[in-house]
């Protein structure tokens, strides 16, 4: 037990906290989407596959050009991808969520997963099924803090992913426009009538969603260093559960429940092996869901009729 | 008040007699023309042709596609159930196939069951998985179903995956062909002269069973008192509360009703493809049933068949298409949503030629005496309200309200009480 506690466990918390990190960064957007127009975005996940690939090509023609990535380049080419994975997730919107607006939810639901569907193989199309291999990696030398194994990429990757929920939390906290997205949260035909361009709003909140989860994806890519056209289900359904464990619709609860989330699967690999971890962590999302739907921070459920 | 009069007429104008009906209702068409009739017989028709085929063509290769096609007609059947009638979004329905197809092969390949001992446990082995999923999510928002059921497929596939006794990644094979009381499909049959391989007795079976049975059963359960408990719970689930209906276990036995089809559907499949694994069964196929009863129609039994077949021969007839197949359904599903979304046969489309009707008398309004009348008479009251207002200096507030009462000629008198 003591070397459990000694070798084991800063070592889980860490994996834990940085897997956590990605979960969270994709489950703000599912989070705030549902939090605004009350929607399952399922092709969520798939915006996150979409960035890693569009980060794929750019990056690529940047070793191309310059011979070598860094780390620099590497920003650069994260903001190029949010940008463009935000336009993305603005067009669906517009496409084939904004039609449907009225619609009853079953129909909706399924246009997402239509959506979701068209992204995959669409990207497959292009791409291929098999693994492609990211141009660029992090790499960078680990060391030891309280008996975990920690790399810089590691940091680095955390650190971005820090801020960008920083930044988030403070422009929907703080500003203007932040302010029309809670309130549409609260009640779209009320914050319609305050003058609150409702369209507009929404198309924000999918390009902020879309821009997060394409960074996700790319952080992913320079990662891992695999990544294939089906990258996006798995992690979609998790940022769901870990949206859920914090509390749907809240942006804190997304973030916690992210890190919770990753933490409980850290462990809960250690405890049965890693190839239950999907089966524990659906496990907890049902678990959950059948114990406290609203979530860690949600308090309250309106059933919006 | 301006003027004593004006109440005792008004009075009178709203003591106007309830209207005739401008046209009656023309009589549908009866005898065979009759829709539902037609489309019954035209069922049994296509049933027929189903049974007869094999004597025309009896192709291994039309024999199997065909096979699998009936099948995921049933697979298709049970999902409408669960989307089509109960308003569910079942993202993970392939699971219960899985666990209907796994239950009959570990117990036929490991205990020696004949396939047909397997089905009380299939079937067992369904309802309980359909409380385990639809007892804790039912009760919340359907959204939260969606992603649930999602969850739980990935859950069945992995288990499988990682289980020693489902086979581990290479799964089940060797399963055994039906056999009814010591006569196995294997023996084959010799009728007529003709000998019937084992193959065209399975798919003899399956047109049996998937269509005359489990497809003609899930129409008829939807038109039962279940059936429109279903639907009403899907319209309206808090108006349908307050009828009485319980909401939560309405959706309920919809759900295990939809996993006992999707599980009997999967020994049916296990039994086709005689080796199951858990690739067999991943997300893509659970959108793929789902394409084909939204594609189709939700809730209607013609679509829902004619998705199921497009979506399983499509492969088969778009060989060199096969590529895009993919692509080309999420794109249809997000058009079908956006443009069509009752689906290519809606539940409540009626051929054509069938609701042909002799033509009705067109009515004119003007030729309508009592509104002719009343019209008239609005007029003349209006055309004396002016000449009075024009000489009194004050005129009450209540009267030009009074007048557009008049001059409205609502059926309703409540209206005019309401402006008086």
């Amino acid at each position: 037990m003591t070397e459990f506690f000694s070798d084991q466990l800063f070592q889980l918390i860490w994996n834990g906290l940085f897997v956590g990190s990605f979960y969270a960064l994709v489950a703000l957007g599912y989070s705030m989407v549902y939090g605004i127009i009350k929607l399952l975005n399922f092709a969520h996940g798939d915006i996150y596959m979409l960035g890693s690939f569009i980060a794929f090509v750019i990056l690529g023609g940047a070793v191309g050009l310059f011979g070598v990535a860094s780390l620099p380049i590497l920003l650069i080419v994260l903001l190029i991808t949010m940008l463009l994975t935000g336009a993305f997730g603005v067009l669906i919107e517009k496409v084939a969520y904004r039609p449907l607006r009225s619609s009853p939810r079953l129909a909706v639901l399924i246009t997402a997963v239509g959506v979701s569907f068209t992204i995959e193989y669409g990207v497959r199309q292009i791409f291929g099924a098999d693994p492609q291999v990211f141009p660029f990696r992090l790499s960078g030398e680990a060391f030891n803090f309280l008996g975990a194994r920690i790399s810089t990429p590691q940091i680095v990757l955390m650190v971005i992913a820090g801020l960008l929920m920083w930044v988030l939390q403070s422009y929907i906290m703080r500003s203007r426009e932040g302010r029309a997205m809670r309130a549409i949260a609260l009640d779209p035909r009320a914050s319609l009538l305050m003058g609150v361009n409702v369209d507009r709003v929404i198309s924000r909140t999918f390009f902020i969603g879309s821009a997060l989860a394409g960074a996700a994806g790319v952080m992913a890519g320079t990662y891992y260093g695999s990544i294939d056209f089906l990258m996006g289900f798995t992690i979609g359904l998790k940022a769901f559960t870990a949206a859920v464990i914090g509390g749907i619709g809240n942006m804190q609860g997304a973030m916690l429940g992210g890190l919770v989330l990753g933490l409980l699967e850290s462990f809960g690999t250690f405890a049965l092996g890693g190839e239950w971890r999907d089966v524990f962590t659906f496990g907890c999302l049902i678990l959950f869901l059948s114990i406290r739907p609203t979530g860690i921070l949600g308090s309250r459920v309106v059933e919006r009729m | 008040m301006a003027d004593k009069n004006l109440l005792p007429r008004l009075d009178r104008l709203t003591r106007i007699t309830a209207p005739q009906p401008l046209f009656s209702r023309p009589r549908p068409l009866s005898g065979l023309l009759a829709p539902q009739r037609f489309m019954g017989l035209l069922g049994l028709a296509l049933f027929i042709g189903a049974l007869v085929l094999p004597f025309i063509t009896a192709s291994p290769y039309i024999i199997s596609i065909l096979t699998s096609a009936f099948i995921y007609v049933m697979i298709a059947m049970g999902l409408n159930v669960v989307v089509g009638y109960a308003g569910l979004l079942d993202l993970g329905y392939i699971a219960f196939v899985a666990v209907g197809a796994y239950t009959s092969g570990i117990l036929s390949t490991t205990l020696g069951f004949t396939m047909l001992e397997t089905i009380p446990f299939v079937v067992l082995a369904c309802i309980l998985a359909g409380i385990v999923i639809g007892g804790p999510t039912l009760r919340l928002r359907s959204d939260y179903l969606a992603i649930v059921t999602l969850g739980f497929g990935e859950i069945i596939r992995i288990t499988a995956t990682n289980l020693s006794i489902t086979g581990g990644a290479s799964g089940i094979h060797g399963i055994p062909t039906w056999s009814f009381f010591g006569w196995s499909f294997a023996d084959g049959a010799d009728l007529f002269g003709i000998h019937f391989n084992a193959k065209i007795l399975f798919y003899f079976f399956v047109v049996i069973v998937a269509l005359g049975l489990a497809t003609v059963g899930a129409a008829r359960l939807a038109n039962g008192k279940l059936g429109r408990a279903w639907k009403s719970v899907r319209d309206d689930e808090d108006a349908s509360e307050a009828m009485g209906i319980n909401g939560y276990t309405a959706k309920l036995s919809a759900y295990i009703i939809g996993a006992v089809w999707g599980g009997v559907a999967g020994s049916l499949l296990a039994t086709h493809l005689s080796a199951i694994s858990p690739p067999s069964f991943e997300f893509l196929y659970s959108a793929l049933i789902l394409m084909a009863v939204v594609l189709g129609g939700m809730g209607s039994t013609p679509g829902v068949i004619i998705g199921a077949l497009f979506v399983s021969l499509a492969p088969e007839l778009l060989r060199e298409f096969s590529e895009w197949r993919y692509l080309l359904f999420g794109v249809l599903l997000v058009v079908v949503m956006i443009f069509r979304p009752a689906g290519l046969w809606p539940a409540n489309f009626v051929l054509p030629f069938l609701k042909r009707r002799p033509a009705a008398e067109p009515v004119s309004t003007t030729n309508i005496p009592w509104a002719q009348q009343a019209k008239e008479e609005a007029e003349a009251e209006q055309e004396e309200i002016e000449r009075m207002s024009a000489v009194t200096s004050t005129v009450p507030d209540s009267i030009p309200d009074a007048v557009a009462g008049v001059n409205a000629i609502s059926d309703n008198p409540a209206d005019q009480e309401e402006n008086r």
